[in-house]
């Protein structure tokens, strides 16, 4: 078995949102940089527990970015992992970022194409269905399980209000979401073994991109909370219903 | 030239957002001189022809039974076809699961430039620019789409509804449909519940219910609102309540009209995923809960003694005994 676990680098989750250069560039001192959560508690546990089980499995990771993400990627490669590709170009949109990753995959073998269901600072959700498109698999999005008998892989995957259980043959691409495993902490003997894995830097190939963001806005800011004395909840229901018009 | 808005359904209704998906397609195609077209797969009891009263003149439909159900390749092969015999420049579809499986297949397959999770119509007096959620609700980012072929896929809950009058000549497209890639073994579905992702008003819950046996009014109250249930993060864990109820940065994100939130923080990454919503209300007894800076209406209290009377409130309201 062989697996391949695309991960990307997002801010953390309590990071400060700002922009500069005239909105044009998110604002990056002092933001902590974190693996992107879809990919890392979903997408990279799974194909760990995968690996656990079946110790003769490959399992690789994959990052198309700069120099300055090799940190995150040595933290992914604490959790597990053989060893990691990064591709050594500026991320410049979700297609150019799959067909690098489908350029290192084709050809490579690869059973099992894991992503995230999206990353949580651009929230594209495209790259893993991309990277199937170009490489012709099936995708399954929003995969909640997977298990595996021989050659044939069986998820549920979350329709709206409900969930499917499918049956496909490998090789597939599946984008992960809650309920694929449970998130896992590093232990130190992970964090020592992952300075002493190999980190390959392969150049891009030429891609095109789609797409490119022109400039970023914050929401309008709130006008602040109107309050309610608490032994009179039908004056709420009388504003929601006059006032806001919504209920 | 067209645009083609991909119309999705769900035992055998039209599916709210693709209704939403049409009106924003056929104002799109009203603001470039286009016709709006559609693309129906599978069979549904609704007559298609009076989807027309939203803007919409044609719609193609493929009406195979096995096309009721997600066959993400069937419907990218089937769609891309469409697409290329009625000439669309831009395709519209909704941001929801089916969307996502399909979209980004498409995407790489008519080379054109995808924007997900979309808020508003384009600018298209120069270029072609989408505005988009990010960083989870966080921010908006514009998007310039360089590809001669365009795709859009909506956010739920962002583009109103309108209707109008008209009726849209369906066009019986005869394109075979191969067998599936992706077996379906199993479906489970709640029917006849709100979805969380369509409703316009969502009742939350959070640690501050205590336990999963006090979940009584806050179904009570979402059942007297037409209103669908959600919970924060630790709530989920914990088991009180189904994963798909979850909300927030790594959950559902939802842009509900009305999001009432019991017994909530208010924690970063559970704002993350509710605060596109319009109007926001807080019920919480710490007056510092963080939930409060993002509220518009709230009350300071204790859940358990103020849900009784909100919820008789209501009642009075819709006149319910
Ligand atoms: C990477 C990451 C991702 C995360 N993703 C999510 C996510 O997607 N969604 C999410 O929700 N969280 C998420 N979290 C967790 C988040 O940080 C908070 O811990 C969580 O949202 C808190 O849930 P809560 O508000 O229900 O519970 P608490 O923070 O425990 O708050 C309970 C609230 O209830 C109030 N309360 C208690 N009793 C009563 C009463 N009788 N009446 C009224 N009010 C009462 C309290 O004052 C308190 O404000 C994430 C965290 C991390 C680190």
């Amino acid at each position: 078995m062989k697996i391949l676990v695309c991960i990307s680098k997002t801010p953390d989750t309590t990071a400060k949102i700002a922009f500069t250069d005239n909105n044009r560039k998110f604002v990056t001192e002092g933001v902590q940089w974190i693996l992107n959560p879809y990919d890392e508690w979903y997408a990279l546990v799974r194909a760990i527990e995968i690996k656990e089980k079946d110790p003769s499995t490959a399992l690789h990771l994959i990052m198309v970015g700069g120099a300055d993400c090799d940190a995150v990627i040595r933290k992914a490669l604490a959790l597990g992992g053989d060893e990691a590709i990064r591709v050594n170009a500026e991320p410049r949109d979700s297609f150019y970022v799959a067909s690098q990753i489908a350029n290192v995959a084709k050809g490579a073998g690869y059973d099992l194409i894991f992503t995230g269901k999206e990353t949580i600072d651009f929230n594209g959700a495209s790259v893993g269905g991309m990277i199937a498109g170009l490489l012709e698999l099936p995708f399954i999005s929003l995969a909640a399980r997977f298990d595996l008998s021989g050659n044939e892989a069986t998820l549920i995957r979350e329709i709206e209000g409900g969930e499917e259980t499918v049956s496909v043959k490998l090789p597939l691409v599946i984008g992960c979401q809650k309920g694929m495993a449970e998130q896992r902490i590093p232990n130190m003997k992970g964090i020592m073994g992952a300075r002493s894995k190999p980190l390959k830097v392969v150049e891009p190939v030429a891609a095109e991109s789609f797409t490119e963001i022109v400039s970023f806005e914050l929401p309008p800011v709130k006008k602040g909370v109107k309050l309610v004395p608490a032994d009179n909840p039908e004056e709420l229901v009388r504003l929601l219903h006059e006032e806001a018009k919504l209920i | 030239m067209s645009v083609l808005i991909f119309i999705d359904h769900s035992e055998g209704k039209i599916k709210k957002t693709s209704l939403e998906a049409i009106c924003y397609g056929a104002a799109l195609a009203k603001q470039t001189g286009v016709p709006a077209e559609g693309i129906l797969l599978g069979t549904v009891s609704e007559d298609l022809g009076s989807l027309g009263k939203y803007g919409i003149q044609k719609i193609h439909t493929v009406s195979q039974e096995s096309l009721n159900q997600l066959d993400a390749e069937q419907y990218i092969r089937i769609i891309s076809t469409v697409a290329g015999t009625c000439g669309a420049t831009i395709i519209v579809l909704s941001h929801t699961n089916t969307g996502r499986a399909i979209s980004p297949g498409l995407s790489v397959r008519l080379k054109a430039g995808l924007v997900t999770g979309a808020t508003a119509l384009p600018e298209t007096s120069a270029g072609f620019l989408v505005k988009k959620n990010v960083f989870s609700g966080k921010a908006f980012c514009t998007v310039s789409i360089k590809t001669d072929t365009k795709i859009i896929s909506l956010n739920p809950n962002v583009f109103p509804v309108k209707t109008g009058e008209g009726s849209a000549e369906i066009i019986a497209e005869n394109i075979p449909v191969g067998p599936p890639v992706v077996t379906i073994k199993s479906v489970s579905k709640a029917t006849g519940e709100i979805l969380l992702t369509e409703a316009e008003i969502v009742v939350s819950g959070g640690r501050g219910m205590k336990g999963p046996e006090n979940w009584g009014p806050i179904e009570e109250l979402a059942k007297l609102l037409h209103a669908a249930t959600a919970c924060s993060r630790p709530v989920a864990d914990a088991g009180w309540r189904p994963h798909n109820e979850h909300v927030g940065q790594t959950g559902i994100a939802i842009a509900p009209n009305l999001y009432i939130a019991i017994g909530i923080s208010g924690a970063i990454q559970h704002l993350a995923g509710v605060n596109r919503s319009k109007v926001i209300v807080v019920i919480n007894k710490d007056p510092e809960a963080p939930f409060f800076k993002s509220a518009d209406y709230g009350i300071v209290g204790d859940a358990f003694e103020i849900l009784p009377k909100l919820i008789s409130a209501v009642k009075k309201l819709k006149g319910v005994a």
